[in-house]
């Protein structure tokens, strides 16, 4: 088990920049997960760590060792790729020893362990069968069985619930937290749902365009999205911006919409003309017939519990998540009030999240009081 | 389900499938035909061989085998009164032909140059092609398209073309009739379709088995061993039977580079002679014992040849 610390690191393919300088500390025996759209670096990054690619510049440290340039076999790391990759001329049981045959383990100690894991993960009746029969699931569990039958420093995994079908993949998901609980090893884990990463991180850190957007706990990314890339990968549906004409000053606590006041929290800096956007989670779009604030009901989509209520305010959608027995018309005029602690406030121009009165109460809403 | 009405769209109908079936035994017959001639060519009396109308029926006979592995001289009666009586079925049968057997015939050494010169070259081809296409496919290698085309230009025109360069080449490098020169001659026109081939196959094996192999602590070497060799046989199999098949049955430059020594069967058995004229039934069984090595390689490997032939046209 080891702490994985990387610094300033970088990766260049040609002329493209997979990964700019990124730094991280993933403390031992943490769950960190990398989440982010296809191509934003996160799987270099993790196979930079593994050692199966050479950062451009930079450092990665495991366990407090320079690791950077060590080959990958010499960095005791375990890696989960998403095709799983069993060999596939080898039995479960083969699959499973392989790497502690490399070790040089006397037979009678492998057997032992591979057992020993084969209970742990539930395929100790599958190990004499070959690989190419076995259901997703068993793959994944094989999969997961040799990364873990070594007890490596770290286990590296690479989107491996990918290819599983969903109703397995939830299942998955609890059985890989649980088994985190259980084994408490470092695990660095790729992915670009943002289901998977919130049930099962401690930290993750979003990335786009082979940077590091954020890097936080779960609740922190959801409530305090850093970048409004951030706001609008996560969360299902993303959260909604409304941009606010004219400029504000710091000290600020008021905006106008569709020409009616809102309260936001207080601006602690001041913002260029027309660049303020306002963005809100849906849960904190409440209707309320008092308001002044009207916006045009233009679909709805029931989920169950909550319904989905698409809304045209002047030429901007809203989408708000209000109770499913909540009676909406197309066409019907509603009005809308927001969270006001719980808006959120970003420059247009450069994308980022704007200080506000919000970060005073920072500590208290990462609690999870407001949830 | 209506089954007197409803076909399948995939299924091929009735009637296709007996004009295809015809087709099939037809072509399989005219290709048939040439080789089970040979093989009863080998059979027959030398007479037999050459009778007009051709003999389909006739009393089988050993004498081409014997004929093919021996060297024979005529002799007078009084001299063949004078033999003891045969010790062998074969002494007897050429006697009552009048001669006597004079010694081993060079079918055997040619058979053996034969089997040297195309298992050594097939060998060398896929050990050498199976490497190229691991580091073309695997690594960055400079130039790479630019190698991959030259190899494969090397296929551009028939080798025959460039048999006088190579016959003065090997004259003075001292390689003509040996061994090393055919399985290097071989090898040379072997190893650009092996690269091709090989190439395609290591392509189709996903990286992350090796990356596995290489985070479970393997070095590259062993990764490539233990994880790729055994995934590429397939590939391998089919590749060697194609090289092997080449090099089997190569004519041109084996008459051409080779008399003695390193002669292969292609060229000594059309040279046969027996009394008056080619020794038919001996040239019959000396193709048909030169067909049984490429048969029985062809055999055991089939079942990866065939998935090597349609490997990669369906994603598994």
């Amino acid at each position: 088990m080891a702490e994985i610390r990387v610094e300033a690191l970088r990766k260049n393919f040609g002329d493209f920049t997979a990964v700019k300088n990124s730094d991280f500390t993933v403390a031992d025996g943490e769950f960190f997960v990398m989440l982010g759209p296809s191509g934003c670096g996160k799987t270099t990054t993790l196979r930079m760590i593994a050692g199966l690619e050479l950062p451009t510049s930079g450092r990665i440290f495991l366990g407090g060792e320079d690791v950077t340039f060590n080959r990958a076999s010499h960095r005791d790391i375990a890696f989960v790729f998403q095709l799983f990759a069993l060999y596939p001329h080898m039995n479960v049981r083969r699959n499973m020893a392989f790497p502690l045959i490399c070790q040089g383990m006397p037979r009678q100690e492998i057997r032992t362990r591979v057992d020993e894991t084969a209970r742990l993960l539930r395929i100790d009746h599958i190990l004499d069968r070959p690989v190419s029969g076995l259901a997703g699931g068993d793959r994944q569990r094989v999969a997961l069985g040799r990364a873990i039958v070594r007890r490596p420093k770290a286990f590296m995994m690479d989107e491996p619930l990918g290819t599983l079908d969903s109703e397995f993949r939830d299942l998955m998901v609890r059985e890989l937290r649980e088994l985190h609980n259980s084994i408490g090893a470092t695990t660095v884990y790729v992915t670009h749902d943002q289901v998977e990463a919130m049930a099962m991180a401690d930290k993750i850190a979003v990335m786009n365009h082979g940077v590091i957007e954020q890097f936080g706990h779960p609740q922190e990314i959801y409530d305090r999205p850093a970048t409004m890339f951030v706001a609008d990968f996560i969360g299902s549906p993303p959260m909604n911006f409304l941009n606010v004409e004219g400029g504000h000053a710091a000290g600020d606590a008021r905006v106008r919409l569709s020409g009616v006041e809102v309260a936001i929290p207080e601006l602690r800096e001041e913002v260029e003309a027309g660049a303020l956007v306002v963005g809100m989670r849906p849960e904190h779009v409440r209707f309320d017939d008092a308001s002044a604030l009207r916006g045009e009901v233009i679909g709805a989509e029931y989920l169950g519990t909550t319904q989905i209520v698409t809304l045209l305010l002047g030429t901007a959608r809203l989408k708000a998540r209000v109770a499913a027995d909540v009676p909406v018309r197309e066409g019907e005029s509603v009005g809308l009030t927001f969270d006001t602690a719980r808006l959120s406030l970003f420059d247009r121009s450069s994308g980022r999240a704007l200080a506000s009165a919000r970060d005073d109460a920072g500590a208290v809403l990462r609690n999870g009081t407001g949830g | 389900m209506s089954t007197s009405t409803a076909h399948s769209v995939v299924e091929p109908s009735r009637l296709t499938r007996t004009v295809a079936g015809t087709l099939v035994i037809v072509y399989a017959l005219v290709t048939m035909v040439p080789l089970a001639w040979i093989f009863l060519t080998g059979f027959k009396t030398p007479p037999d061989s050459i009778s007009y109308p051709p003999k389909v029926v006739f009393e089988p006979s050993l004498e081409g085998y014997v004929n093919l592995f021996t060297t024979r001289t005529r002799q007078t009666p009084e001299y063949m009164e004078s033999l003891p009586p045969p010790q062998t079925w074969y002494e007897e049968l050429v006697r009552s032909r009048q001669m006597v057997i004079a010694g081993p015939s060079k079918f055997g050494e040619r058979f053996l140059n034969s089997v040297i010169i195309g298992f050594g070259s097939t060998f060398l081809s896929v050990f050498l092609g199976t490497l190229a296409a691991y580091a073309f496919s695997r690594f960055r290698v400079p130039l790479a398209d630019d190698l991959l085309f030259f190899i494969l230009s090397t296929r551009m025109m028939p080798p025959i073309a460039v048999a006088i360069p190579i016959f003065l080449m090997y004259r003075t490098l001292g390689l003509s009739d040996t061994h090393l020169g055919m399985i290097i001659l071989y090898t040379a026109v072997n190893v650009s379709l092996s690269v091709w081939l090989l190439k395609g196959f290591v392509d189709e094996i996903p990286r992350e088995y090796e990356e596995a192999a290489l985070i479970d602590g393997y070095t590259r070497l062993q990764a490539f061993v233990k994880v790729v060799l055994p995934q590429m046989s397939t590939g391998i199999a089919a590749t060697a039977i194609f090289c092997l098949i080449f090099a089997w049955n190569e004519y041109a430059f084996a008459l051409l580079l080779t008399s003695g020594t390193a002669q292969t069967a292609p060229p000594f058995i059309p040279t046969i002679i027996g009394e008056g004229g080619l020794d038919w039934p001996a040239i019959g069984a000396g193709v048909t014992l030169f067909l049984l090595p490429v048969l029985v390689f062809t055999i055991l490997l089939r079942k990866h040849l065939l998935r090597g032939i349609t490997f990669g046209a369906v994603r598994k």
